[in-house]
């Protein structure tokens, strides 16, 4: 079948099972923007390609299928790049095809040439340029194959407008080999034996849980492991969702506003299990004084975390279920064995006491009390209590996502998409409506501050033009919130450039402007029936204005650079530390 | 000169466009330094062989390997401890050299086995193949005499025969 290169792009991504197009087109990609018209395939116009990307995220990190955006070349290509970036650090899996000018026009400077397949090159797991129509099934194929496999990431494909419009015979591609892209999903059998041993002498071991287990679908196997061996859990921000909050052996997350149990059981453990972790600097704190006692086991099917921060004593290369369900296989074996006197669960009571005792003494806490301010720990914890088990949660970047990681009750995985390597400001609004494209069914908010919700607004507007019912609530403190707390505690309360206004925009008008229904809540008393009221609508965005306390700060707080013992518990505690 | 930093990288890289800059991007982002770096195809033409001598502390050189070894146009990647491989390394330098002391000059390059590839009325031009530590030797006996332009091409280097071919894989090698 004679196809144009255009065409078989499309062709070849319906082959791959896209059913959702993010994007935006320009005069590079055009020519792919008329097939699509006669496609199966979705497409959402987006308002900025950033939104694409995020869109694109949020679509994969709620569905567990890889995430599809289009955009022209040039600008469009680099409005892309902080999308790749994020998702090359939250390995989420995108495959973003960007137009480029003429194969003839490449490298004189033509309008709207950009170099993206080099910009991106330190960001995406590889990229392609396409030189020849020729190689369009393949390398989709291949993308596809690459962006999903192993530790999943983002992947880009340029695509010059003269290869989209040359013709071509359309083709199955073969099954894709890469010589130079292989992976180990098997752990090896004798260090899985080796880490069973560890897991069985262990007095006070700690399952540290990254992002692998989502990715890797391990939920369930991790929760016969912790219930094999009633060895406590952390949840790192990638894996809030991985092991249920209402399990009374989680303790929560770990790291720079983790909770104390959380922070402290790793620091004081024996043993630590990462799975699917890479001991990011959020987590460790300074790495020198990091959990100085604990024995570790890394299983992480990406080689280069193996080692990279800290040293392992047994490593687990392969796949983060494989792994997991491997222990315990090995361990259930090693307990049968006779002459041993291993038993399970592990005796681990102490351990428990002890853990117990630090939940007891330092919960996670604010001023419940507060009469006069709105606090915004309050907001998510009433919102949280509204949903069912099954509602998505997406966060922007700031305090607000500190505290919807802390305060929400995630008891399932994949419903919680924040930006976590990356930071991203601006990445909630469109990763929700991502979310909800991939998951029609659930029911999606967004928890943003008021300095993200300015950085990505504008696509309510594709959400109400396509008809995607987002709900977005603002944490509305007036600030560059999680800056302020920086300049508060490290710079004498020296505020720069950190006010934003509670009330320009207005964000109730500004939301309506765009095809949302909103509501502004000024006090506690308001929050319960607003919420309930936003819960009903099912047909339009939402948008809720929380006009939350300015000053309130999120503990607890490891200050960076510093170990995680000099954790500080809360305000007064901070601010009797810090002079 | 070799530092005891100095650790010999030996890939199999797909021969395609952009690979080098796949390769030497890496090595920026990652803060991994490049001593030296010597690239060319092999005898399958899909494949070219990469020895790159990389200034790294000992413990970051796994690093170094498996985020090389993630690159999809890397096909092969492994390390080659000096005592078990073949290194070579080519110097071209030209040195100034008055007619009175050419033969003194000569002398020196033939001792260490080099050759005189050409010659001018003020200067000499001298090729030495040999192992880096040599060539060291040579550049420092003929800096006394004047060195007007030098250029080495870093090292290339295989394992050695006399012992099993993939005599130090990286410990965390895929299969
Ligand atoms: C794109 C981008 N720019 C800057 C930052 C640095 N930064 C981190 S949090 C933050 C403040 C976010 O403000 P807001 O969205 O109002 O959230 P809050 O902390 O007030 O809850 C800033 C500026 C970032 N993470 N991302
Ligand atoms: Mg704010």
């Amino acid at each position: 079948m004679k196809l144009t290169g255009a065409q078989a792009l499309i062709k070849s991504l319906e082959h791959q099972g896209v059913e959702v197009i993010f994007g935006l087109p320009g005069g590079a990609i055009l020519p792919v923007y008329d097939p699509i018209l006669d496609s199966s395939i979705r497409h959402i116009l987006v308002r900025h390609e950033q939104g694409a990307g995020h869109m694109a995220e949020g679509y994969s990190m709620a569905t567990r299928k890889p995430g599809v955006a289009m955009v022209t070349s040039g600008p469009g290509a680099t409005n892309i790049v902080t999308p790749l970036l994020n998702a090359y650090m939250d390995s989420t899996p995108l495959v973003v095809i960007t137009g480029q000018v003429a194969t003839a026009s490449i490298g004189t400077d033509a309008f709207q040439e950009c170099d993206i397949t080099g910009i991106s090159m330190g960001i995406t797991k590889h990229n392609w340029l396409i030189k020849d129509a020729n190689e369009i099934p393949q390398v989709i194929a291949e993308a596809f194959h690459v962006a999903t496999t192993g530790r999943p990431g983002p992947v880009l494909v340029d695509l010059p407008k003269d290869i989209s419009n040359a013709t071509m015979e359309f083709y199955t591609p073969e099954p894709v080999s890469l010589a130079g892209f292989k992976q180990q999903i098997e752990p090896d059998a004798s260090a899985v034996s080796q880490a069973a041993e560890l897991i069985l002498r262990a007095k006070k071991p700690v399952l540290y849980v990254g992002g692998g287990v989502i990715k890797s679908n391990g939920s369930a196997a991790l929760k016969i492991l912790v219930e094999q061996t009633s060895i406590p859990v952390v949840t790192t921000l990638m894996a809030r969702g991985a092991f249920p909050d209402s399990h009374e052996l989680n303790l929560g997350m770990p790291g720079m506003h983790g909770t104390y149990s959380a922070v402290i059981a790793l620091q004081q453990s024996d043993l630590i299990v990462a799975l699917g972790a890479r001991f990011d600097d959020r987590v460790t704190g300074k790495i020198s004084a990091f959990a100085p006692h604990a024995k570790i086991i890394h299983a992480d099917i990406d080689p280069a975390e193996i080692g990279k921060v800290r040293k392992p004593d047994v490593v687990l290369l392969g796949e983060c279920r494989r792994s997991i369900e491997e222990l315990t296989r090995a361990l259930t074996e090693k307990t049968a064995e006779a002459n041993k006197d291993y038993k399970l669960p592990l005796e681990l009571s102490q351990w428990h006491n002890t853990i117990k005792e630090w939940k007891n003494k330092y919960p996670l806490s604010y001023d419940r009390d507060a009469k006069d301010v709105l606090k915004p720990q309050y907001v998510i914890e009433e919102l949280s209590k509204r949903q069912g088990e099954d509602t998505i949660l997406a966060a922007g970047v700031g305090q607000h996502q500190m505290w919807a990681s802390q305060y929400w009750q995630f008891n399932k995985p994949n419903t919680w998409i924040n930006s976590g390597g990356a930071g991203t400001m601006g990445f909630a609004v469109p990763a929700a409506i991502g979310a909800k494209v991939g998951r029609p069914d659930k029911t999606v908010w967004a928890i943003d501050g008021d300095g993200c919700f300015q950085m990505t607004a504008q696509e309510i507007v594709t959400a109400s033009a396509e008809q995607i019912p987002v709900k977005i609530a603002i944490l509305n403190n007036a600030y560059l919130g999680m800056v302020r707390q920086w300049q508060h505690m490290f710079y004498e309360e020296r505020y720069s450039e950190v006010y934003l206004s509670p009330d320009l925009p207005d964000y109730v008008k500004w939301a309506e402007a765009m095809g949302a229904v909103a509501f502004r809540v000024d006090t506690a008393e308001e929050v319960i029936p607003t919420i309930e009221k936003a819960n009903e609508i099912d047909d339009r965005p939402v948008v809720i204005d929380f006009r939350t306390d300015v000053t309130e700060r999120v503990f607890p707080m490891v200050p960076a650079g510093a170990s995680n013992d000099e954790i500080l518990v809360s305000a007064e505690h901070a601010d009797s530390v810090i002079q | 000169m070799e530092s005891k930093n100095h650790h010999i990288v030996s890939a199999l890289v797909e021969n395609k466009s952009g690979v080098l800059a796949r390769i030497a991007g890496l090595f920026a982002r990652r803060g991994f330094n490049i001593y030296s770096l010597a690239v060319a195809p092999t005898n399958d033409p899909n494949l070219s062989r990469v020895t790159i001598v990389v200034d790294v502390e000992a413990s970051l050189l796994s690093q170094v390997v498996n985020q090389l070894d993630k690159l999809i146009n890397v096909v092969e990647i492994q390390e080659l401890k000096p005592t078990d491989a073949v290194e070579r390394e080519l110097l071209l330098a030209t040195v100034e050299c008055s007619l009175s002391k050419r033969t003194e000059v000569i002398q020196i390059v033939t001792a260490l086995g080099g050759e005189i590839v050409d010659v001018n009325l003020s200067g000499l031009t001298i090729e030495m193949s040999s192992s880096p530590d040599k060539l060291d030797a040579l550049e420092e006996l003929l800096s006394s005499y004047g060195i007007i332009k030098l250029q080495r091409t870093g090292r290339v280097a295989l394992p050695r025969l006399t012992k099993e071919s993939d005599t130090y894989t990286n410990q965390l090698k895929l299969a």
